[in-house]
């Protein structure tokens, strides 16, 4: 297959309607605005639907409404728009609905910043809405990834009929990079994607055969589906995905997801070149979050941990924090509110960090 | 010989007296027995008048009355 | 031979719904069910549900039902419609739903004059969680929210006239309200349910039946005294009638 040079928001959108996406419904906000844009012009080519919805809260809405009928359907928004959207990806865990939402993450809290930052990583971990339910989370970091992401992104919340979410970033939202474009499914597979939905879709069948869908219930209904939906969450272990670069003997360990993971691999390299030996740690799946990874560390070997995230206060450092449980010193190297880590930011928190612990 | 008949589900009253009202010929009267849940249900009191115009069914919030006429 | 002229709508389940005595929802409900077997689109019928009363249905009619949040029907029934034309969708919401926290919802699915069908329950108040305001609540009516009666020199706003209002917008199709009050009343509505759903099947575009019920419970009234309220004051603030048809254009056009 050609490599072609995308934008990644851009990637985002055409790897989905090669996924067989064939509905999209989003808002404007910047950073993730080419991709309702890009939608806009390619569904009409495959027989999709495009709307921009009125708001975030109704675009997420009609993503529920639309994904409902079997339709492979997609929404994405950036930080304070995902905010709006906590109601209805809830509603979708607990009706257990299969859709796919990006998070085009953006400066906040509040309106924050138009630039790039990782400030939504507990919101999309842990809490994307009310209830407590839980969502697979991939964190691209490069726009191939994005690729990757999105189109495996559909199979997985088919298979476990329940969201998922695309955490990327600013940066890899408009950054262009080569990436090669997976097969274009054919009408027919569309066809047979929806057609297999048949038996759950709220389309209309015989009053003998109804569907209801249930984001709730009174008596023990929605008791029923939260046990049902907690055993479906313990199978994620399987779906854990880490990258671990040059760790096998490191000293100190970067631990960083997304485009900050980037910059830190390029930091582990100049480190490695002065003779410190620093390796990284690359959550790709963020949730389910690659505990094991940091337990299993050699705590002898191992001195300490530079956690790497443009988000202040740091979030991805609870998770490691919780694995690491004060075996190991973790020190901070932050940036946010739209500012983007830098590798020299990176190699001055790491020679911090060498000092106090090698 | 009445030209109409009801058929009431007793268990679907809840006592409105929608049917009793709009009731051309005043067949419907609210009964003296209650049904499952406590409403006291209507009952057609004077069945040999009714004509089967449905005006009772159509008014039932709960769909409890089925008519007849004679064709 | 006595032949059964009325009967029980299969498009409710054989069991007794969770509406008040006395309560409009039974008797709008029934009306869908008898409309959809009429138009026999029973097996295609996709009810998109707001929450409140409206929610009592989902379990008491037969066919697909899905619950969408609160004030959001109009937006679900906009993806489920674009992405499934087959489906005949309408969307069963209160005043809370509709005209409060659905109204952005409601405007613009009406300004894009999506082809869905809006069955509008207006009985002034919020019933399902025990008579707050709405904003269809009449000036003077007493709720749990206003409980010296709705008065706009405190803030508390002014009775909303749906149909009016989105009249104002190009796009939508057919726009009716109607009442429950009485057999013939009962009847004109079901009419305009069914003209609703009859624009859907043609692919016409947004319809909207607002109609104007009551809430014994929380009006604080026997379901009969409900009705008179309806007819003495709820009908002077909405007036009933048909504010849109573009049937009637089309037709003068040809």
């Amino acid at each position: 297959m050609a490599r072609i040079f995308m934008k990644g928001c851009e990637a985002n959108a055409e790897s989905a309607v090669r996924a067989g996406c064939r509905f999209f419904a989003g808002y404007p906000i910047t950073p993730q605005n080419e991709i309702p844009e890009y939608f806009a012009r390619r569904l009409p080519e495959v027989g999709g639907n495009f709307v921009q919805g009125e708001s975030e809260v109704a675009s997420v809405n009609m993503l529920y409404g639309s994904a409902q009928t079997g339709t492979r359907s997609m929404s994405s928004s950036s930080s304070t728009g995902i905010s709006l959207y906590s109601e209805g990806i809830s509603f979708m865990a607990s009706a257990r609905i299969p859709a796919v939402v990006v998070n085009v993450v953006r400066g906040g809290p509040g309106i924050g910043a138009i630039q790039p930052a990782q400030q939504d990583y507990l919101q999309a971990t842990k809490a994307s809405g009310n209830g407590g339910f839980r969502m697979i989370v991939l964190a691209p970091s490069t726009v191939q990834e994005c690729v990757d992401m999105v189109y495996e992104a559909f199979d997985l919340a088919e298979r476990d009929d329940n969201p998922v979410l695309i955490l990327a970033d600013g940066v890899l939202g408009t950054m262009m990079e080569p990436v090669e474009l997976p097969e274009m499914k054919s009408d027919e597979e569309v066809a047979a994607l929806k057609a297999k939905y048949y038996e759950k879709a709220i389309v209309g069948h015989p009053i003998t055969d109804r569907k209801l869908g249930v984001p709730g219930s009174v008596g023990t209904g929605q008791e029923i589906r939260n046990i049902e939906a907690a055993a479906m969450y313990k199978t994620w272990d399987k779906d854990i995905r880490c990258e671990e670069y040059m760790t096998e003997d490191a000293e100190i360990i970067l631990a960083s997801y997304g485009i900050s993971a980037r910059i830190s691999k390029a930091a582990v390299k100049d480190l490695r070149a002065e003779g410190i030996k620093a390796g990284l740690i690359r959550p790709i799946t963020v949730s389910p979050f690659p505990y094991d990874v940091f337990k299993n560390l050699d705590f002898d070997r191992v001195k300490g941990i530079l956690d790497v995230e443009m988000s202040i206060p740091a979030q991805m450092k609870w998770d490691v924090e919780y694995a690491v449980q004060d075996r190991l010193p973790i020190h901070e190297c932050l940036r946010s509110g739209g500012q983007i880590m830098t590798k020299e930011k990176v190699m001055e928190e790491a020679h911090a960090l060498v000092k106090e612990v090698l | 010989m009445a030209k109409g008949k009801v058929e009431i589900r007793k268990e679907s009253c809840k006592n409105c007296g929608y049917c009793v009202k709009y009731c051309p010929k005043n067949v419907l009267e609210i009964g003296m027995e209650v049904n499952s849940k406590g409403y006291l249900y209507v009952t057609a009191a004077r069945p040999e008048d009714c004509i089967g115009c449905a005006q009772c069914g159509i008014m039932c919030p709960d769909a409890a009355i089925e008519v007849y006429r004679e064709d | 031979m006595m032949k059964k002229v009325y009967a029980r709508t299969t498009g409710i389940q054989d069991k007794v719904s969770g509406f008040c005595p006395g309560c409009m929802h039974g008797t709008v409900h029934k009306m869908i069910g008898e409309v959809a077997e009429e138009l026999g689109i029973m097996d295609r019928l996709v009810r998109a549900e707001g929450v409140g009363c409206c929610g009592l249905g989902q379990n008491y009619v037969s066919y697909d039902t899905t619950i969408s949040p609160h004030g959001r029907a109009c937006a679900m029934a906009t993806g489920m419609k674009r992405s499934n034309p087959d489906s005949i969708i309408y969307t069963y919401q209160g005043d809370g739903d509709l005209a409060s926290i659905g109204l952005a919802e409601t405007m613009h699915a009406a300004n894009r004059n999506e082809n869905i069908t809006v069955i509008f329950i207006n009985n002034g108040i919020y019933g399902m969680t025990g008579g707050q305001m709405a904003p269809t609540t009449l000036l003077g009516m007493k709720s749990t929210t206003t409980p010296e009666g709705r008065d706009p020199e405190k803030g508390q706003g002014y009775p909303m006239h749906m149909c009016e209002i989105l009249n104002q917008l190009t796009g939508p199709y057919y726009l009716e309200r109607t009442t429950c009050t009485d057999p013939a009343h009962v009847r004109k509505t079901k009419a305009a349910i069914k003209k609703a759903f009859q624009n859907q099947i043609d692919g016409k575009g947004f319809s909207m039946v607002e109609i104007v019920t009551s809430c014994p419970t929380n009006w604080g009234m026997t379901p009969l005294k409900a009705v008179d309220f309806i007819n003495s004051d709820m009908l002077k603030e909405y007036p009933l009638g048909v504010f849109r048809d573009r049937s009637k254009e089309e037709k003068e056009a040809e």
